[in-house]
């Protein structure tokens, strides 16, 4: 199954190709990583999907904690958690088209960020499911490119 | 000493870290990167430096060096090919845990990812094959780097660490500072064992009706061997050894069972198939030892320590995995442990049985030689006490069978990443380490050849070791699987048309040398060679040339259904 995994790491070059050359030695799938700075500037979050049974997750977060640079590893998936990913894809405009784009940017509560006679450049924001619904909507306008962040998570906040 | 506080440039850094380390010796080799290191060297006094002919000779030497003492082993290469030819015996000693720490040079920061002449990305290279590596980029965390790549290499699960260092850094000029403590946020290895665990543990070995401990080389990593001893003595309980394990628990005594695996005793193995409890220490479950994983043990209840949380339900799933040092977990249960424990006399006779069925044993015969008697009466001749290094092979598989080793750090053995061409330098290496044992290598005649350069290291330092070449003129064990499994298609194995004279050869590098081709000959060298102690001596023996390993379990099938002796090829699958 699906596992979204949040890593803290030292904020230090060459991290992320340990992480990542870690997956690919040992075979691991790895569908999505991001990583960015945290509130604390020596330190990085980073966030991981990737897919297996049970036993090879307990690898990747073993190998994961194993990796001198990791702070801290986090299974997400079966903690409340918030994940986003966004979402940045230009389509083609068109008069007769233009109506119905707009209101699917509604729907998905997205943004346009470009807008020229004949494209339009929108962002959306949402889980990852929520991305593959929208990329699967305005498909049939004509994506001219897009660029998904991967996912990014975190806990839910205490009570 | 230096005191902190007092401007030094990073090689004077370099050299004072190493002190603090404690290091005796460095294992080296000079270039443009390191010229200021060299220029700083030449007026060190309390720190050896060996001048080696190859770099991954050095990387061997010093993980001989590390595997002898304990101590972890110092490599000093220059940048880009120097770098390089340090990976393969980096990879063996990350393979088989063995702390080291390899410095090398590298180009000028401002030229790093120019394509500098002799660049070479060696953190980028080696980042799989290390524990953890760093790039230092500022002369004033040189210090503090030292100090951190020794504290990694030699805590938890040991490994190498490799350290690269720009010219212009070891130039630079600094106030040197030396941290009281190292502080590594992301590194807190698991010493102590849970409490709870260990309680369990020693309650299922009390009621254990049939237990066996499965001893890898974490047990002589965490000096454990004194309380394996003690509980398996006191308990009854028979003990069998990885390749790395051998000499965790001593080979004569009536409850080893020697090496397990696709080479191990025929009682070993079925053993362990048959035993209600396998208490696994420091060991890894490799595929060499389970064979094929459904059926390994299947009736057995599995403890599993381990110092490394990523071996435990790696490839064998556990009942009881304990995280922790191997020491600590035998130390635990031993004080853990009631005095009575479970009758185990039919356990034993069983075993007993099984040994009696399958014995190890060899014909000899006068005007012929085979390896198993070469190393059976080196183990006699050296009482077990010997430290003895392998390459690989033939020759490695048989050490492992018929030198019965004594005592911890005995076996210096490339296990994991099964290097040719590891044994001689790791001999030298090992000699530099010790000096009241015997040292002596066995030696195929492939792998011999892969670091003979080394020979040159060993003559000009004198180092007295036993240089026991096993030549029968075949890469010897791919001979062995093409004869069994590959339709005795010789491809490439044969060397007996392109060896060379292995006696002139080592007598051009100065070594004292002799052949033997028969059992009294090779009796007569033997003593020879071990009461010589004034710089290396090398005999080489013309052993038969077909003989294969046995008993032997084909690579994925149960280590239930050994090859006892040689079968029919056409027989098999």
């Amino acid at each position: 199954m699906k596992h979204l995994i949040s890593v803290l790491v030292e904020n230090k070059f060459g991290t992320l190709n340990r992480v990542a050359a870690m997956f690919s030695a040992r075979g691991f799938n790895l569908e999505s990583i991001s990583i960015g700075e945290t509130e604390d500037a020596e330190v990085s979050r980073m966030t991981i999907v990737t897919r297996g049974e049970d036993r090879i997750i307990s690898q990747v977060l073993k190998q994961l904690n194993r990796l001198v640079d990791t702070i801290k590893v986090t299974d997400l998936t079966h903690q409340p958690h918030v994940e986003r990913e966004l979402l940045l894809m230009s389509l083609k405009l068109t008069k007769t088209a233009q109506h119905e784009i707009f209101e699917l940017i509604n729907v998905f509560k997205g943004k346009v960020v470009d807008i020229k006679q004949k494209s339009i450049t929108i962002e959306v924001i949402g889980s990852p499911d929520k991305i593959n619904t929208a990329i699967d909507l305005f498909r049939s306008f004509g994506i001219r490119e897009l660029a998904r962040s991967g996912a990014v998570a975190i806990h839910r906040g205490e009570s | 000493m230096t005191e902190p506080g007092q401007k030094l440039n990073g090689s004077e850094i370099f050299f004072e870290c190493l002190r603090r380390e404690n290091v005796e010796y460095i294992f080296g080799y000079p270039g443009g990167a390191l010229l200021k290191v060299y220029e700083t060297l030449h007026d060190v006094k309390d720190i050896k430096h060996i001048l080696v002919r190859h770099e991954q000779g050095a990387t061997h030497m010093a993980e001989g060096y590390a595997r002898a003492t304990g101590r972890p082993g110092v490599v000093l290469v220059t940048s880009g090919p120097g770098a390089t030819n340090t990976v393969t015996g980096i990879s063996n000693a990350y393979m088989d845990s063995t702390p080291m720490v390899v410095f090398t040079g590298q180009v000028p920061s401002s030229l790093i990812g120019n394509d500098a002449f002799q660049e070479a990305d060696i953190v980028g290279i080696t980042r799989p094959i290390t524990k953890h590596n760093f790039l230092v980029k500022d002369v004033r965390e040189l210090a503090s780097t030292i100090q951190k790549a020794f504290y990694l290499a030699t805590t938890g699960r040991p490994g190498p660490v490799l350290v690269d260092m720009p010219k212009d850094v070891l130039n630079a000029v600094c106030d040197f500072e030396w941290p009281e403590s190292v502080e590594i946020r992301g590194y807190k290895p698991t010493i102590k064992c849970h409490s709870n665990q260990v309680q369990k543990a020693a309650k299922m070995i009390a009621k254990a009706k049939r237990p066996l401990f499965y001893i890898g080389g974490g047990v002589i990593t965490a000096d454990a061997s004194e309380e394996l001893r003690k509980i398996a003595i006191d308990q009854d309980i028979p003990v069998t050894m990885t390749l790395q394990g051998l000499g965790a628990f001593p080979g004569d005594h009536p409850l080893s069972m020697g090496m397990l695996g696709m080479h191990g005793t025929f009682w070993a193995n079925q053993a362990v198939n048959n035993c209600d409890l396998l208490i696994a220490v420091g060991a890894r479950f490799d595929d060499r030892v389970t064979g094929k994983v459904d059926t390994f043990a299947t009736q057995a209840f599995k403890i599993h320590n381990d110092i490394d949380p990523t071996n435990v339900d790696k490839n064998i799933k556990v009942d009881l995995p304990v995280v922790g040092d191997a020491k600590d977990f035998l130390a635990s249960i031993l004080s853990e442990l009631p005095k009575s424990h479970e009758n185990r006399s039919a356990w034993l006779a069983q075993i007993k049985a099984w040994q009696e069925q399958c014995p190890m044993t060899y014909g000899v015969e006068e005007d012929s030689l085979k390896t198993e008697f070469v190393i059976e009466e080196v183990s006699k001749q050296t009482k077990g006490h010997a430290v003895v290094v392998t390459d690989v092979g033939q020759h490695q598989m048989w050490t492992a069978q018929y030198y019965k080793f004594t005592e911890p750090r005995s076996i210096i053995t490339s296990g994991g990443l099964g290097t040719m061409g590891f044994g001689l330098p790791a001999t030298i290496g090992a000699a530099f380490g010790i000096t009241d044992r015997p040292v002596v290598l066995f030696c195929g005649d492939g792998g011999l050849m892969m670091n003979i350069q080394e020979m040159v290291t060993a003559v000009y330092n004198k180092v007295p070791i036993k240089i026991f070449l096993i030549n029968n003129s075949y890469l010897g064990m791919v001979r062995q699987w093409q004869e069994l499994f590959h339709k005795e298609k010789y491809s490439f194995t044969d060397l007996e048309s392109s060896n060379p004279d292995f006696v002139k050869l080592a007598e051009a590098f100065g070594c004292r040398a002799v052949s033997a081709s028969t059992p009294e000959a090779a009796k007569k060298a033997i003593t020879e060679a071990l009461a010589y102690n004034d710089g290396p001596t090398f005999v080489e023996f013309r052993v038969v040339r077909k003989d294969m390993v046995f008993p032997m379990v084909p690579a994925g099938g149960s280590i239930s259904d050994m090859l006892l002796a040689r079968l029919n090829p056409k027989t098999m699958v």
